[in-house]
């Protein structure tokens, strides 16, 4: 009931918020959103499948470059354009997935890297598609083939809400559900799983196809925020922040990410307005963080109200040391109170 | 029908023969006892029953049906279950999570993603009747990380039967527990359906004479005597792996 309240009034404070903010900060705002939806997206394979990513800008990338492609040379139309977006990125998803995921923890780590920085060298040389380092700019606002223009700032935010919301709620019940459990359940002891008659690949490539949709999905929205994609939404430092955000919010938690996406994006514009060192202040975040938050954000605050104990278990299989470990989940599946 | 069968299996680990044509038949309901010293194979041999080693030749029969070339998972759904010498658990998820989970992977509702798990009350159903049934019920909400080693052992053994196998591999249940406690997990192993079919890997004798109607006696990878238990227990080779006779 509480957490309800809480949601509905998180829901309806997005809602309003727009009137008092400046156009700035509600551009600011916008890409908060994106940026929070993306990290969501890793957080189901990372958090809650335990398998870790440092590719994960692939998705959003593709999703990306062909919303800017179609839109700037084939056909500007948004249903085409942004439903092309979401298959590309599934596609791109569904073939890494089948490579990237015979290999666990570090070595799955690797493998994601260089398969996103394959596209990226592809995005960077091939100029006469891509333009290159240069980047598409130009890319419209969604208006043709939609009820009404989303060109404006104010639109474009409410459409990016209204697409959040919707995410956010079909991932909350994915992670609860029996599919979501037994996710969970890999991540724990994949022997285990699989002695209890688990498919555990199907899963994983399920979830990892799925995460590849939806960082698609951001990818979309934020090129038409942006009206402009390059190399960089493809790139590593991409793909770290990602992970960055997921770490510092609370992996395997569905809040946590989302939070640490904004607290990032909000960072990141803070600090760029006085200093070029952005990158150096994102490691400081990410030592700090590891070092004394491990479950990130909402572990910490879990750790201090929450009924359950440390969350600096010992690393179990799979994981890696640099990936903290998960928080006691209270937000998580919870399956009490049946 | 025997319920499992192997036949001529043979296991390499580099240049160590570790299964050496491992052939024995168990029939349904049985409960077999395997022994040997340490490194004699019997975890390699669940292992490979089971399909997480791929054996370098044999045959593995369950129910009449060749699953040699089978996924782990899939030998599980056709009713092969077993525990871990080593306790093989969800450490952050509580003992009731746990038991679900286990359900739940017997269950068609397997794959849904679309409604929360609260959606299935059979699955909870089944989860608070096994915990009822072997006194678990106070500890259902406690983190598997947080329960005594005597209680994960006991929890291995659940989650082993909740999925409702018909073949059970038990690999040392009781190493590293108390006096007190391998009484209770003893206990709980003769409780278990008679119809469940049991292999059991143990070295406290008290435990393995008590639930055995059968043995085999594993070394170096071979069989190197089968029968009844009462034959077993007699048998001069059995002591001298045990207690290193000299051969005279």
């Amino acid at each position: 009931m509480k957490t309800k309240l809480g949601v509905a009034a998180g829901a309806l404070g997005l809602a309003l918020v727009p009137f008092a903010l400046s156009s700035y900060q509600l551009g600011l705002l916008t890409k908060m959103l994106i940026f929070a939806l993306f990290a969501m997206s890793l957080d189901l394979v990372l958090g809650y499948g335990g398998l870790p990513s440092l590719g994960h800008a692939a998705y959003f990338g593709v999703g990306a470059y062909t919303v800017g492609l179609l839109a700037l040379r084939v056909i500007d139309n948004f249903w085409i354009d942004f439903g092309a977006g979401l298959v590309a990125a599934a596609v791109t998803a569904a073939l890494f997935g089948l490579l990237a995921l015979r290999a666990r923890g570090a070595y799955l780590l690797m493998i994601t890297l260089a398969l996103a920085q394959v596209l990226w060298g592809i995005a960077f040389g091939w100029r006469w598609l891509t333009g290159g380092d240069d980047g598409l700019p130009g890319v419209p606002r969604p208006s043709a083939g939609l009820p009404w223009s989303l060109a404006g700032g104010l639109a474009y935010y409410y459409f990016v809400l209204v697409v959040f919301l919707a995410v956010t709620a079909a991932l909350w019940i994915v992670v609860r559900s029996p599919f979501g459990m037994a996710l969970i359940g890999i991540r724990e002891s994949e022997r285990r799983m699989e002695v209890l008659g688990y498919d555990t690949w199907r899963y994983k490539y399920a979830a990892f196809v799925l995460a590849g949709v939806v960082a698609g999905l951001s990818g979309n929205l934020y090129v038409y925020y942006n009206g402009f994609v390059s190399p960089a939404y493809l790139s590593i430092v991409f793909s770290a922040m990602v992970l960055i955000m997921v770490i510092l919010g609370g992996a395997g938690t569905l809040l946590g990410p989302a939070l640490g996406g904004a607290i990032i994006v909000l960072l990141e514009n803070v600090v760029s307005s006085s200093t070029e060192r952005w990158l150096t202040v994102l490691g400081v975040i990410y030592v700090v963080v590891t070092l004394f938050a491990p479950a990130g954000i909402m572990g910490f605050l879990m750790n201090m109200g929450g009924p359950y104990g440390s969350p600096h278990t010992p690393p179990t299989r799979g994981e890696l040391p640099t990936v903290p470990t998960l928080p006691a989940r209270g937000e998580s599946p919870t399956i009490r109170n049946v | 029908m025997s319920a499992l069968a192997v036949q001529e299996l043979t296991h390499d680990f580099g240049g160590l023969r570790a299964l050496d044509g491992v052939t024995f038949e168990v029939a349904e309901g049985e409960r077999l006892v395997i022994l040997g010293p340490n490194g004699a194979g019997k975890t390699t041999l669940f292992n490979v029953i089971t399909g997480l080693l791929t054996p370098a030749s044999g045959r593995i029969t369950l129910f009449g049906r060749d699953v040699t070339r089978l996924a782990t998972h899939r030998r599980a759904r056709l009713g092969l279950g077993r525990t871990f010498q080593v306790t093989t658990l969800f450490p952050r998820l509580t003992v009731l999570e746990s038991v679900l989970l286990a359900v739940q992977g017997s269950d068609s509702a397997r794959f849904t993603l679309h409604r929360p798990i609260t959606g299935f009350p059979r699955l909870y159903a089944r989860a608070e009747q096994l915990l009822a049934d072997w006194s678990l019920t106070e500890r259902r909400h406690v983190r598997t990380r947080e329960l005594s080693y005597g209680e994960q052992r006991q929890l291995e053994l659940l989650l082993a039967l909740a999925a409702e196998p018909r073949v059970l591999l038990l690999d040392e249940p009781t190493a590293g527990l108390s006096p007190a406690e391998t009484a209770s997990v003893a206990e709980m192993i003769r409780r278990f359906p008679r119809d469940v079919t049991i292999l059991l890997i143990e070295h406290d004798m008290d435990v393995a004479l008590a639930l055995a109607e059968r043995l085999i006696v594993l070394h170096y990878g071979r069989v190197v005597a089968a029968g009844p238990r009462d034959e077993i227990k007699g048998d001069p080779r059995v002591a001298e792996i045990y207690l290193g006779v000299e051969e005279s």
